[in-house]
């Protein structure tokens, strides 16, 4: 049992255990790639990456051109087509993590093996989210560059603020690997329905988390949804990192300053994030308890 | 009990001809149906999510202050979309989840049509989903006040069934395509999704394309199906209309026809291919 020592000072046992989550981590990332991209070569794996979200992105840029006559210059428009982009990550991460329980355990019928082997179940997960963090930073990169040099997104990468994005980004992507721990939890307890965790989640949160359109859009009952969301906050601090004052224009988080953004975010993160390793654990043990680690049900 | 003596006391009554093609075509569409109201929340899934993507769509319209019509497009859009999904995922990978699960063999070893399975299926997803579709329909209608004005009932009716004639003939076509692409079906299905549902204009009238584009993408049949819809269920809907639905009916009278005879011929070199070769039906992980 990995938790606990067999023998020596809790002090020994510690390095031993985070070197194991480090080589579960890794490998899980590197066997996570290998699934998700061998089936094909690198080139159509690449146009097969972009193709989805450029397209998603695509429809709001018709819909917005042909409601406002193909005027651009309104911030709305960088508005839904940054949260847009930034939002690919938000399924992508969240389905990595959560859908390798199903993967292993339904497909490839390994998970039973994951669980007898000397690595950590939870960064095993985590790694396995990776190749989604990749494809998904691969479509978003691409999407941009699209509505850059295409559809007149006023984006200057000399007056973004790197350092505030790339802190945004580190602090989003560990609190949507977080959620997609919770997801993967869930997935070890339940049948049938898993397949469907990581798109049902992320589709209802990307109704509240005014990712393509202000919060104020909502009815105002279900606004304190999408104030209670750190998605919400990530992606205010994304396009304020990236458009700035196009950005703040809109009235829905005019009020916080990035500093007081950034420490709702962590705040919201750090609850999300308690509440995914307890959820973990919980679903854990009563899915070894009740002997599902290994079972099927008609992948 | 029967007064017969001898082989013709054992041997059992076997339909063949007409009478299995319907019989397979009803049996293969009784789980879809059945299945489906046995695991009611499945049906919350497969309502809930289709509708969430309606509401995400009709929120953006909202905020751009868009005609109250093009929220209307967008229910619509987000109905028809459930059929599309069937049809990606419950048909054209269908074949290439029945032969990871082990049945693909059985139905190629078993004397009936292979065809009216690919019908039974067909049939019984259209069914469920046409449920779906109107639970989205009445809910999105309800959340915001949509008014329809219905132009010609009988046409209308008349694009509905064309539009699914040949959208659930194109899936059994693809059935065949797919399950010759082995294990890439699921990535093709995930590749097509997303591109199909711009192209056919889901959320927004086709005639917002350039001509040519708008014009490839009728050869997917709810392109042209959604398009005449909207334009006979809303009393604006003509003046934003790709071509006149006259014009429309006969285009997707043309595309069942296509898509059907696709299927059937797909489907007899796909199994002629299996018997020939024996590792089509091979699950390969």
């Amino acid at each position: 049992m990995a938790n606990i020592p067999v023998s020596g000072s809790r002090r020994r046992a510690e390095p031993v255990e985070a070197s194991e989550a480090w080589r579960s981590f890794r490998f899980a990332a590197w066997l996570g790639w290998q699934i998700t991209s061998n089936w094909t070569d690198p080139l159509l794996f690449a146009i097969y990456s972009v193709i989805r979200p450029v397209a998603r992105a695509a429809i709001l840029v018709i819909m917005y051109g042909v409601i406002t006559g193909n005027n651009f210059t309104d911030p709305l428009f960088p508005y839904i087509f940054l949260g847009n982009a930034f939002y690919t990550y938000v399924f992508s991460i969240m389905n990595g993590v959560s859908w390798a329980v199903i993967d292993d355990r339904e497909h490839y019928k390994t998970l039973k093996y994951m669980y007898i082997a000397p690595i950590r179940i939870p960064a095993y997960l985590l790694g396995r989210g990776v190749a989604g963090f990749l494809t998904a930073s691969l479509s978003v990169v691409i999407t941009i560059l699209a509505g850059v040099l295409f559809l007149h997104v006023t984006f200057d990468p000399l007056h973004a603020d790197w350092l505030l994005f790339s802190l945004t980004m580190v602090i989003g992507v560990v609190m949507l690997a977080l959620m997609g721990l919770v997801l993967g939890a869930i997935s070890l307890l339940i049948v049938r329905h898993s397949g469907f965790i990581a798109e049902s989640v992320s589709g209802v949160l990307f109704l509240f988390s005014g990712a393509i359109y202000p919060l104020d859009v909502l009815p105002i009952w279900l606004q304190p949804v999408g104030y209670a969301m750190p998605i919400t906050y990530w992606l205010e601090l994304v396009r304020r990192s990236l458009i700035g004052d196009v950005a703040q224009a809109f009235t829905t988080l005019a009020r916080f300053t990035n500093l007081e953004l950034l420490g709702i975010l962590v705040g919201l993160s750090a609850v999300f994030g308690v509440a995914s390793i307890f959820t973990f654990r919980v679903c854990d043990r009563r899915a070894r308890e009740r002997g599902l680690i290994d079972r099927t049900t008609n992948y | 009990m029967s007064n017969k003596v001898g082989a013709d006391a054992v041997r059992p009554t076997r339909n063949s001809g007409w009478k299995l093609f319907f019989q397979t075509i009803i049996a293969r569409s009784y789980p879809r149906i059945i299945g489906q109201q046995r695991e009611t929340s499945w049906m919350l899934f497969d309502i809930i999510m289709p509708l969430g993507s309606v509401i995400g769509y009709v929120l953006v319209y909202k905020a751009l202050h868009a005609p109250q019509e093009y929220i209307g497009f967008v229910v619509i859009g987000g109905a028809m979309m459930a059929f599309w999904m069937n049809v990606l995922w419950s048909m054209s990978s269908q074949l290439y989840w029945e032969k990871e699960q082990g049945n693909l063999a059985l139905y190629i070893m078993a004397p009936n049509s292979m065809m009216a399975i690919l019908l039974g299926m067909a049939l019984g997803g259209m069914v469920a989903t046409l449920l779906r579709s109107v639970v989205i329909i009445l809910l999105g209608s309800w959340m915001f006040d949509i008014q329809y004005t219905v132009i010609d009932p009988l046409q209308l009716f008349a694009v509905f069934a064309l539009s699914m004639t040949a959208l659930y003939g194109m899936g059994m076509m693809f059935a065949s395509a797919f399950l010759l692409f082995g294990r890439e079906a699921w990535a093709v299905s995930d590749l097509v999704q997303e591109p199909v549902n711009l192209v056919s204009g889901f959320y927004f009238p086709i005639k917002s394309l350039p001509f040519w584009v708008a014009a490839a993408a009728s050869v997917i049949p709810l392109t042209l199906g959604l398009d005449a819809m909207r334009q006979l269920v809303f009393s604006t809907g003509l003046s934003l209309g790709f071509l006149t639905p006259g014009v429309e009916i006969g285009i997707l009278a043309g595309l069942c026809v296509f898509f059907l005879v696709g299927a059937k011929l797909l489907l007899g070199y796909t199994e002629k291919l299996a018997i020939r070769e024996g590792r089509l039906t091979e699950a390969r992980r």
